[in-house]
């Protein structure tokens, strides 16, 4: 990987109560252009705490102690992320890095149809848009994720949970970010349709050339998507490689015990004790 | 023996805008003392219907529900009798526990409703119970939900479950909302639950992988049709329903990808 879009360096987050916790500790990691990261642990292991720390998305108690995060936009200027002030960093996010959140299929309004909603994104981010231009901008936005435009007038509650996560993809796509960072996001799904999402957010992938940081702690879905995994446990990412390095050559203790956990469709049986 | 008879029940709900939705159609199946059934499909296929029918919170519109042969009581003691013998754990540990009570509260109630023991044994029983889901007694008796993890709030539940000492046990998703590292501990907790309790167990489930290792036999729904039923094996590995072999090709299978893995499964590990 040669084209690097992210660099992230020797980061570290605290949360800052009694005892202070070290929830992410001393990360290095490089994302690469139009690659697909998989971020993998158990809860609780910071994958979340360092996805939101990048963006500066954490709130207090949570203090970045160390570490420096640098974008290297397609432009070519390097922009450093915790450099940035409240007014650049506003603009930074959803327009270079979006997000796709844990749960999204409960993070939209209940109260606003989903095409206004995809309408704010415009609105903030593109003033300059005239009504019109929003409006189209939604309806296409609707139709790359196979929602349908006419769909835009609809309630969330109105749309199916796989429907609701093709929502939250719009988004995130809207002002064609160079990361998307997606935290958990077929969790909730049935096969059938996290499939269906999955193959999707390949294709758009492709499509327009955006890296993704798939957070999730289901491994057998990160070892078929992923490019590369970085395997984490308490703060730290312990291993990383290539998805396919980690399935037949896994190096760390723990990257093997979590390979060991989890009951395989095709292969050999006895997990469960019978 | 315990034997619970579901005999060509279907299920139809009518839905304000859609009409008359099918939920079930003609299903038929036994479930056993010791043994375990997969019921697996995607959402909506009619899974949770079964198990709302079976725990008499839905009336089949056509069939009916036999337990050795005699139909679920409607209402009264009946009902209750009934319920004490075919326990749920649900989805959700998060949810399905109050925050407000104790976990001692949670395994009392059904002991002291059931009146399974004495009263002055108690105590005893639920210590008995905390013990059997491999929970530490004195650590977790006087602690609330929040104060546990997603893996112990899980237990709780199930033996909760088990206070009634019932004879069927119905397991809705009990591991999805778990992570990938606990679901399998879980199992096989319940696996030896089962065991040795002769416990008759429906495990629904959209995870295939988990359905194969954990059944005897796997019944594959689909728009409230069983379009496929089998030994587990059989039925994942070598699926001869198309939608089964959808289901199939949609789960992720790392070893379809690269080949044999270098880490060998925990077989029964905890």
């Amino acid at each position: 990987m040669t084209d690097t879009l992210l660099s992230v360096r020797d980061f570290s987050v605290v949360y800052d109560v009694d005892p202070p916790v070290a929830a992410v500790k001393n990360v290095t990691l490089e994302i690469g252009r139009g690659e697909i990261v998989g971020l993998a642990g158990e809860s609780g292991c910071g994958k979340t705490t360092l996805a939101y720390g990048v963006q500066r998305l954490l709130k207090p108690p949570a203090v970045i102690t160390s570490g420096s995060v640098t974008f290297h936009d397609a432009s070519g200027a390097d922009v450093d992320v915790n450099a940035l002030d409240v007014e650049q960093m506003r603009r930074f996010r959803w327009d270079r890095i979006s997000m796709v959140f844990q749960g999204a299929m409960n993070a939209l309004n209940p109260v606003a149809t989903i095409g206004a909603q995809l309408d704010d994104v415009f609105r903030v981010h593109r003033p300059a848009l005239s009504r019109t231009e929003r409006r189209d901008a939604v309806v296409e936005l609707l139709e790359i994720v196979k929602v349908g435009g006419q769909r835009r007038r609809s309630y969330p509650h109105e749309l199916s949970g796989g429907m609701r996560q093709r929502v939250m993809i719009a988004m995130a796509l809207a002002l064609r970010p160079q990361l998307m960072v997606m935290d958990e996001p077929t969790t909730a799904l049935d096969v059938l349709v996290q499939r269906e999402i999955l193959s999707q957010i390949s294709q758009l992938r492709r499509e327009f050339g955006f890296s993704v940081v798939f957070i999730t702690h289901d491994l057998p879905l990160l070892l078929e998507i992923s490019d590369r995994i970085a395997i984490m446990r308490a703060g730290e990412i312990v291993e990383l490689a290539t998805a396919e390095q980690i399935w037949t050559d896994p190096q760390h203790e723990y990257t093997r015990t979590l390979l060991s956990s989890f009951p395989r469709l095709t292969g050999e049986r006895g997990m469960v004790r019978r | 023996m315990t034997t619970l008879e579901v005999k060509n029940v279907t299920k139809v709900y009518n839905v304000r805008g859609a009409g008359r939705i099918k939920a079930l159609d003609d299903v038929s199946f036994t479930l056993g003392a010791r043994q375990t059934i997969g019921l697996v499909g995607q959402s909506g296929s009619g899974k949770s219907t079964i198990a709302k029918i079976l725990t008499q919170l839905e009336t089949p519109t056509h069939g009916e529900v036999l337990l050795d042969g005699e139909a679920i009581p409607r209402r009264g003691p009946g009902l209750r009798r009934y319920r004490q013998r075919l326990r749920m754990v649900f989805q959700d540990p998060f949810a399905s526990l109050n925050p407000s009570h104790s976990i001692r509260h949670h395994i009392e109630r059904p002991l002291q409703l059931d009146r399974v023991v004495p009263r002055k044994d108690v105590d005893a029983e639920v210590r008995r119970l905390l013990d059997r889901v491999r929970l530490e007694p004195d650590a977790v008796i006087d602690r609330r939900p929040h104060e546990l993890s997603g893996g112990q709030r899980q237990r709780v539940a199930i033996a909760r479950a088990l206070a009634s000492r019932p004879d069927l046990l119905i397991a809705d998703e009990p591991v999805s909302m778990l992570d990938v590292s606990i679901r399998l501990g879980v199992l096989n907790l319940l696996a030896e639950l089962q065991r040795e309790e002769g416990l008759g167990v429906l495990y629904i489930t959209h995870d295939l992988a988990t359905a194969r290792h954990f059944s005897d036999e796997i019944m594959v729904l689909n728009q409230g049709r069983v379009v496929e039923r089998g030994p587990a094996d059989d039925v994942i590995l070598n699926p001869q329903d198309p939608y089964t072999r959808e289901l199939r090709a949609a789960s992720p299978d790392p070893e379809k990808h690269f080949g044999r893995p270098a880490v060998p499964v925990a077989g029964g590990a905890r």
